[in-house]
């Protein structure tokens, strides 16, 4: 009995050190994401000024601001929002609510999991191929936005599909017991219910939208941008115009990248910068999308 | 009445091709690959580019050896699993089994922030916080190298590595474990023996979508990494992998249509067969477990 | 005759589930070497009981226990904070609802036990399990195979290879939560025939709502309801001519 007793202790000893490891590799992430964030604040903080956000690149470091940076991720995210949403959560509304189980919805169903795993790069030369040269929009804004688009799709799609399929049942025989169609029933029940999840998703997709590089680089975004894109207003008829869509860009993530790239400090002091509100936004997106998910999950109780 | 009925279908063909349209993708992905990397092949001989371990296609004389960007990938992709895989496996064990609830509902949504980090940040993190702070205990470790990139991209999909295989844990139905407790294991004999080759294919599932991750990892490695393409297994020295490649020629003004255009093309599709061998892998590794079970 | 000797004395045993009360009460002798079943309609209690044996209850948050349960013969008390729940487990084995063999081989499921407690010696591995699934009457039906998983097995066979992993660390008491309702006729019937078998070497609770089952096994009988017992002692009498009004109304099928 004593034995039992020495190899009992023994084990939970092993278990507890374990406790302490399995702790420590949870914590280290989070421990490198505060050093992160610090060490990018202390970097870039001197440069974080009014001055910094309204001002255009420019060769002398203490110049340089982010204006044509900001203001493009903006337009491209809003060209890639208005590209994806509809379209994936139409997609995933139809794999959800109408797809039959065949091969058509299979193939599709596995699709979209590989394209989800594919590196965001390719599709930037999937687009460089497709978007520039094919359809001819040139390096513009619009190529960028549908680039973005084409990356998120996936994400949309199945965060969609998910907060579809947490719907339970009844809640659908109950519409069509009443006599509504399908679509009567996806409108008034099946899309209002599961609007939590789907926005938690495109916001997530967003977030990740607005830090991504790699693709945009290779449509050819520019690094070097003094002006801003055309107005979307005008004063003569008819008032607004399609013409920035077509404009060359530089986004955010562009900026730092370049800056970052240079040798010389000062420059890295702005890419810190430029950095620091990167990550705010990201943070303010997620931070968004956790207190949806979490208001949404304590107002609908099945 | 019949109007509705129309309506109806009008509505479903919509639906039906948004949801198509994510074949469409896959398929332009593949055409745009083969076709600009079939140009390529007709200039430059499949063997060379395969087997050839100088890549030079910008300088004279070009040269179009793969190897470097295969080797400076997996390379990085290495160091980056050396970090991921027990950390990630690690914290999952924890959180699914010795967490309480509370702790686990707070601590998951900040660790997928990690994965929420733009890259071109971690990119930055690597080059000008964790090389410097490296080169002082590794002497001749470079300004760029293979090392600090790796471990960067090691801690940035953590989340992904975790979360998977958490999710793969908690999964294992609860007779199972109690079946474990009542034999009088602890909660590391359990987790040990018994969860995680119950979760097996699932956390399998996770290790490749982190590699597929870290394969094709981009900012971080073309920011610190240093874009020269060494035939090298030495984490000490600077590396190029088949995305930091296509970005330094993306970034060049290179004429469409040109080898050096085509040339991304061909590295994009070795990228893309690399990642696409991973998620066969996966795919086959899971069928193979669920027939075992 | 020799008069039978106590192996576990519940002495006024409360049991609350955060702030529900699911047991009230309780006082039993489980007797040595003998089969206690324990009966009652779902929702009475009955394996809440069971699982306070071996302390199961500890897996989860807020659930607290008042009272006592003493082991014999050294007389410890296995509910007490002061005991360690995973010594209790290594004593007291248990069979559950729906088979549940681990991911390994039929072998490594037998072994497990003794894994656990560090035994790693090849040949006492391989005699335990012999022993074990010949006690679970398995062993001329795997002898040829113990290196193949467990899954591979019918429900029955896996339920049996569960009983061998029970049996393999030589349990002071073995508990049996309703172990056959997830089976078919043939398998309950060899399972049942393996408890009255295991009842010679071996103290057996077994937690069923299939009355019958409770008649053809056991010495003993609580009937449980709303967490009390209403009535103990032996199955004969409990089935012939119970003493409570309650009880009868519950054996002759009037609620349930």
């Amino acid at each position: 009995m004593n034995e039992l007793k020495k190899r009992i202790k023994y084990n939970k000893f092993l278990s507890s050190i374990f406790l302490i490891i399995g702790l420590l590799s949870t914590l280290v992430g989070l421990f490198l994401l505060t050093v992160l964030f610090v060490d990018l604040f202390i970097d870039g903080y001197p440069r974080l000024t009014y001055k910094f956000l309204t001002s255009f690149p420019s060769r002398i470091p203490e110049k340089a601001g982010i204006l044509s940076a900001w203001v493009g991720s903006f337009l491209i995210l809003f060209v890639t929002a208005l590209a994806a949403i509809p379209i994936g959560v139409a997609a995933g509304i139809y794999l959800e609510e109408y797809g039959r189980k065949n091969w058509i919805t299979n193939i599709i169903e596995i699709n979209i999991a590989n394209l989800a795993g594919v590196p965001s790069i390719v599709y930037g030369l999937l687009a460089l191929g497709l978007f520039v040269y094919f359809f001819k929009f040139g390096e513009s804004i619009l190529t960028g936005g549908l680039t973005l688009a084409l990356l998120i799709l996936p994400m949309v799609i199945m965060a969609t599909r998910e907060s579809i399929r947490a719907i339970p049942n009844s809640i659908r025989e109950a519409s069509y017991a009443l006599g509504a169609t399908k679509w009567q029933t996806v409108q008034w029940h099946i899309f209002p219910y599961s609007l939590g999840g789907i926005l938690t998703g495109i916001i997530i997709g967003l977030s990740r939208a607005i830090g991504e590089t790699a693709p945009i680089i290779t449509v050819g975004a520019l690094t070097f941008i003094a002006f801003l894109p055309s107005p979307p207003i005008t004063s003569d008829f008819p008032f607004l115009s399609f013409k920035w869509l077509f404009d060359p860009f530089t986004a955010m993530p562009i900026q730092m990248f370049n800056w970052v790239s240079r040798p010389q400090k000062e420059f890295q002091v702005n890419a810190a910068a430029a950095g620091i509100i990167l990550m705010i936004m990201t943070l303010i997106m997620n931070g968004l999308a956790i207190y949806i998910r979490y208001r949404f999950r304590k107002k609908i109780k099945w | 009445m019949k109007i509705k009925k129309f309506k109806e279908r009008i509505i479903e063909s919509l639906l039906f091709i948004c949801a198509v349209s994510s074949i469409f993708i896959t398929l332009s992905i593949v055409v745009v690959l083969s076709y600009e990397t079939f140009g390529f092949f007709k200039e430059i001989s499949i063997v060379e580019f395969l087997t050839g371990t100088v890549w030079t296609p910008l300088f004279e004389p070009p040269k179009f050896g793969i190897l470097p960007l295969v080797t400076g990938t997996l390379l990085t992709t290495f160091i980056a699993l050396l970090v991921a895989l027990p950390l990630g496996l690690m914290s999952a064990v924890y959180l699914s089994e010795y967490a309480p609830h509370r702790l686990r509902e707070t601590v998951k949504p900040i660790l997928e922030l990690l994965a929420a980090v733009p890259t071109v940040v971690y990119g930055y993190f690597a080059l000008l916080f964790l090389t410097p702070i490296l080169q002082k205990f590794l002497t001749e470790l470079s300004g760029f190298n293979a090392l600090s990139p790796g471990i960067i991209i090691g801690i940035m999909i953590i989340p992904y590595v975790s979360s998977v295989s958490e999710d793969a844990m908690r999964a294992v139905p609860m007779h199972i474990r109690e079946g474990s407790y009542a034999m009088g294991a602890t909660k590391f004999q359990t987790a040990f023996k018994v969860i995680i080759p119950s979760a097996f294919s699932g956390i399998a599932a996770a290790f490749l979508i982190g590699i597929s991750r870290a394969v094709g990892e981009t900012m971080v490695v073309a920011i610190a990494a240093g874009m020269m393409p060494n035939f090298t297994i030495n984490p000490y020295e600077p590396v190029q992998t088949l995305t930091a490649y296509i970005v330094q020629v993306s970034l060049g003004d290179v004429p469409h249509g040109s080898i050096e255009y085509k040339t991304i093309f061909a590295a994009g599709m070795v990228l893309f067969m690399m990642t696409l061998i991973f998620n066969i892998i996966g795919f086959w590794l899971r069928k193979k477990i669920r027939e075992a079970y | 005759m020799v008069r039978d000797s106590i192996k576990a004395e519940v002495k006024n045993l409360n049991f609350f589930y955060g702030n529900v009360q699911a047991l009230k009460n309780i006082n039993l002798d489980i007797l040595e070497k003998r089969v206690t079943a324990l009966i009652g309609p779902s929702g009475c209690g009955k394996t809440t009981f069971l699982r306070c044996f071996n302390r199961m209850h500890d897996l989860y948050p807020h659930n607290r226990y008042e009272g006592s349960i003493i082991l014999k013969p050294d007389d410890i008390d296995i509910i007490s904070p002061n005991i360690d729940p995973i010594e209790v487990r290594m004593r007291i084995s248990m069979v559950f609802q729906k088979p549940n063999p681990f991911p390994k081989t039929i072998f490594e499921n037998v072994a497990y036990g003794l894994r656990v407690r560090g035994i790693s010696n090849k040949k006492v591995l391989a005699e335990v399990v012999e022993k074990s699934l010949r006690g679970a009457a398995l062993w001329d039906e795997v002898k040829d195979r113990l290196d193949k998983p467990a899954f591979d097995l019918s429900g029955g066979q896996q339920q049996r290879l569960c009983i061998a992993r029970a049996l393999a660390t030589n349990p002071e008491i073995l508990l049996f939560d309703e172990p056959t309702s997830a089976l078919d006729p043939i398998a309950t019937s060899k399972i049942e025939e393996l408890i009255v078998e295991l009842k010679n070497n071996v103290t057996i609770i077994i937690v069923t709502h299939n009355m019958q089952q409770a008649a053809r096994v056991s010495e003993y009988t609580a009937f449980m309801y709303l967490g009390e017992i209403i009535e103990y002692g032996k199955t004969e009498k409990i089935f012939t001519a119970p003493s409570e009004k309650l009880t009868e109304e519950y054996i002759t099928g009037r609620f349930g």
